[in-house]
């Protein structure tokens, strides 16, 4: 594998400043919750479907108990001390939504006695969802030991988006056929900024399918069927991210998903989410993605559909280590983190494409260990199928080159069409020519030191230590750098952005069953 | 019958004439490509599908120079069904009447960002206030923020850049009734919309909605409404209900000289 000789003085320096900005973040965490965090506790206590009465019957039942638990004695002490000592008196969970939804249920914070007898039903129902997450890893590890890994690196990951589940399950079967080894479901277009998760098969998404426990479930086992056919393990990606990121989380892991999109900023700077209600959701997904062995894929690459791909490409440099600090915090392991960047230089830049290999090559000399996504070009893809066609072949060699982990197969009609099954299957063949021809090319490309490649990784990680020092100097961190617009012109304040309402401090005696059975794990890894 | 035309006897090109037909390498040649795809196993049969296909549409005589089969697929064909990829070219019978192709020519001057503000300074006195948004579950802020950030798009600034501008980007899925409520607050000029996800036409759909619940809030003193994205159709501007439709590569200054335009009075007041 080419290397660049990176400063490794400057890496240390990189990494030291990444921890100061991200300690402020940590903190949150530790001393809020979400009526996300909490529902993802209910979620994995097996509480499942909808209030039949309320609405259109969208509402699901953990978002009905955890409203009722908090207009009746509040948050601060979580859901699962009121919830297991109000079902102390006997009776299941379901059971106890149902007095909810008839308005019956009285909630208390129980205390002395009381209170432990209430974690300890608590921490035992959550512990059953955490122990159908480990036999779900263990299932995936003897299915990957049956079928296989993908042959080669990186792996080919294509994405299917109709809406409707049941057209998504035949296509994602057709790209695996056709040689995908990651099949990613784009989401509905908003459902990141729905506060609850829809229940069921779904056939109605907007330029993509609602991520739902049901439909999880359909496409894994869709997916297992055609492993076996195909003798290699199909992996399965959906998004833990936006208000309901925690709970998308927990259903990844009991439904076996394989990797999960989960940026520590996106939604902030993209979808204008609180924070705090960011920062504190992403820690526990985090947590149940390091148990749940799903890699996960951060969102680099969309800076560059918004930023100028060369003026700021340290950007996608600090937002890497920063998404490397906060996932090894929360648990995740290098081979975990499949941190995002992309091929979106103006082909019109002198030099673009060595521009490309050097932003790639210092992220993987960066971090050597992590399997990168790298994403094709969105930008500069103009509608000129046949321009987009060669971009997309320059990409996937770049791809090749610099080893990356994870690619994400480029489509000739981006920007002008949703891909048609042409569409997918000359992308591919694109992938397959290029991997083919030169896939191990990487092993005589040695862009030598001092030459343009390595003078230009050396400068963006020399702008990104700087930028670096400028967020770790706030006393607040990467909170106040986000308030100040240090990521492109976004000004993100605090106390601003969507569900701030479901963000509640935690009171001394608070009881997160789930964070303490993972924590106890982290502690031991 | 299209058959016909090939008897009135222009070939167009060159020759000055306003009928016109495609050009490969020779003038009147009438040469197209295109590819399609047919849910039939490849073989035979399959090519001589895509060649009446190409003939309905008028390609003839058609020449399928590539087929390919692409394997199972999906949907409503069942998913045993296999497809088959052709590429086609020949010679198109139809004949191009210049005459009577009418699109929407820019009816204003394309100005520069200088001119711009020279504009608005002298002859409207007081900044322009733009309002910009995705609206509906629309989350991609991708062609918004092409024409309103700082960055611009194709190589021109966005509209922040101009200095008697004053520019405020709302961003992603914001509802039709807090852009009304945006717009009467900050006493907006114009009010941009950009529309990317087209899916069942929502982008259509979306339009109509915001051009009715500003006319219904605010009736004649209603901001200048302006939509954009990929797949509007430029002269559909009085069908949508709005002032103005820019479509696919439409470039901050082209946005910026329209609002001169549509907002700014010709004269410098007395």
């Amino acid at each position: 594998m080419s290397r660049l000789q990176l400063d490794q003085a400057l890496v240390a320096r990189a990494r030291e400043l990444a921890a100061r900005a991200a300690a402020p973040v940590v903190d949150l965490a530790a001393t809020h919750t979400t009526i996300s965090v909490e529902r993802a506790q209910l979620r994995l206590a097996g509480l499942t479907g909808t209030d039949p009465v309320l609405g259109d019957g969208e509402v699901p039942w953990v978002n009905r108990v955890v409203d009722a638990v908090r207009d009746q004695v509040g948050l601060e002490h979580g859901v699962a001390l009121p919830v297991w000592h109000a079902l102390g008196s006997g009776g299941t969970l379901a059971e106890l939504a149902e007095q909810v939804g008839a308005g019956t249920a009285r909630f208390t914070v129980p205390e002395g006695a009381a209170a432990d007898r209430a974690r300890e039903a608590a921490r035992t129902a959550v512990g059953a969802g955490i122990a159908r997450i480990d036999a779900n890893r263990a299932r995936r590890d003897e299915l990957v030991a049956t079928h296989g890994d993908p042959p080669r690196r990186p792996w080919i990951y294509l994405i299917v988006a109709t809406g409707d589940i049941h057209e998504d399950i035949p296509q994602a079967q057709a790209a695996a056929r056709a040689g995908a080894d990651v099949i990613a479901v784009i989401r509905s277009t908003g459902q990141s900024l729905l506060d609850y998760v829809p229940e069921g098969a779904t056939r109605t998404g907007y330029a993509g399918t609602y991520a739902t426990q049901e439909n999880f479930r359909l496409m894994r086992a869709a997916l297992d069927d055609v492993s076996a056919e195909l003798g290699r393990y199909v992996r399965l990606t959906n998004y833990a991210s936006g208000l309901c990121m925690p709970e998308i989380a927990v259903l990844a892991g009991l439904e076996r998903l394989d990797m999960m999109l989960n940026d520590a900023m996106y939604g902030i700077l993209f979808r204008d989410i609180n924070p705090i209600r960011t920062f504190v959701d992403q820690r526990f997904s985090r947590m149940v993605h390091a148990r749940a062995g799903i890699i996960i894929n951060t969102g680099e690459d969309n800076y560059l559909t918004t930023a100028d791909a060369v003026d700021e490409a340290h950007t996608v440099t600090v937002s890497q280590l920063l998404n490397e600090r906060l996932a090894h915090e929360a648990g995740l392991a290098d081979w975990q983190l499949g941190l995002g960047h992309a091929f979106e230089i103006d082909p019109a830049v002198p030099e673009s494409f060595r521009l490309e290999l050097a932003h790639a090559l210092l992220a993987r000399g960066l971090f050597p260990d992590a399997p990168l996504k790298w994403m094709p070009p969105t930008k500069h893809m103009t509608g000129d199928v046949f321009r987009g066609y060669l971009l997309d072949g320059f990409f996937n060699l770049a791809g090749a080159l610099t080893g990356q982990g994870i690619l994400l197969v480029g489509m000739m009609t981006e920007a002008v069409v949703t891909p048609w099954l042409s569409d997918r299957d000359l992308a591919l063949r694109n992938v397959r020519y290029v991997l083919e021809a030169a896939g191990n090319l990487h092993e005589d490309f040695a862009p030598p030191p001092g030459g343009f490649i390595d003078r230009r990784a050396h400068t963006v990680l020399t702008e990104a230590v700087d930028l670096l020092e400028r967020i770790a100097a706030h006393p607040q961190g990467l909170i106040q750098a986000v308030a100040d617009g240090t990521f492109g012109i976004t000004k993100r304040a605090p106390d601003g952005g969507k569900g701030l309402d479901g963000v509640v401090v935690k009171a001394t005696g608070h009881y997160d069953p789930a964070t303490e059975l993972l924590t106890r794990e982290v502690a031991r890894a | 019958m299209p058959d016909d035309d090939r008897q009135d006897g222009h070939f167009g090109g060159a020759g000055g004439g306003s009928v016109v037909r495609p050009y490969g390498d020779t003038t009147g040649d009438g040469m197209v490509q295109t590819s399609f795809t047919l849910p039939v196993p490849p073989g035979p049969k399959a090519e001589g599908a895509a060649l009446q296909l190409a003939q309905k549409m008028g390609i003839e005589p058609a020449m399928v120079v590539h087929s390919t089969g692409i394997g199972s697929g999906g949907g409503a064909a069942g998913d045993s069904a296999a497809f088959t990829f052709f590429v086609v070219y020949g010679s198109v019978r139809h004949l191009v009447d210049l005459d009577a192709v009418q699109v929407e020519e820019r009816a204003y001057p394309l100005l520069s960002p200088g001119e711009v503000n020279a504009a608005v300074k002298t002859r409207l006195r007081r900044s322009l206030v733009v309002l910009g948004a995705c609206i509906g579950t629309d989350a991609h802020t991708v062609g918004i923020d092409a024409i309103l950030n700082l960055k611009g798009f194709a190589g021109e600034k966005g509209l922040e850049y101009y200095r008697e501008l004053q520019v405020a980007n709302l961003g992603a899925q914001v509802s039709v009734p807090e852009l009304v409520h945006a717009a009467r607050a900050r006493n907006a000029d114009a009010v941009l919309v950009s529309q990317v996800v087209t899916q069942k036409d929502a982008h259509l759909r979306n339009t109509r909605e915001l051009a009715a619940a500003f006319r219904e809030a605010m009736g004649e003193s209603r901001p200048l409404l302006v939509v954009g994205g990929p797949r509007f159709d430029p002269a559909m501007a009085a069908d949508l209900g709005v002032d103005k439709v820019f479509g696919r590569g439409t470039t901050p200054g082209e946005v910026a000289s329209y609002l001169v335009h549509a907002l700014v009075p010709e004269e410098e007041p007395a």
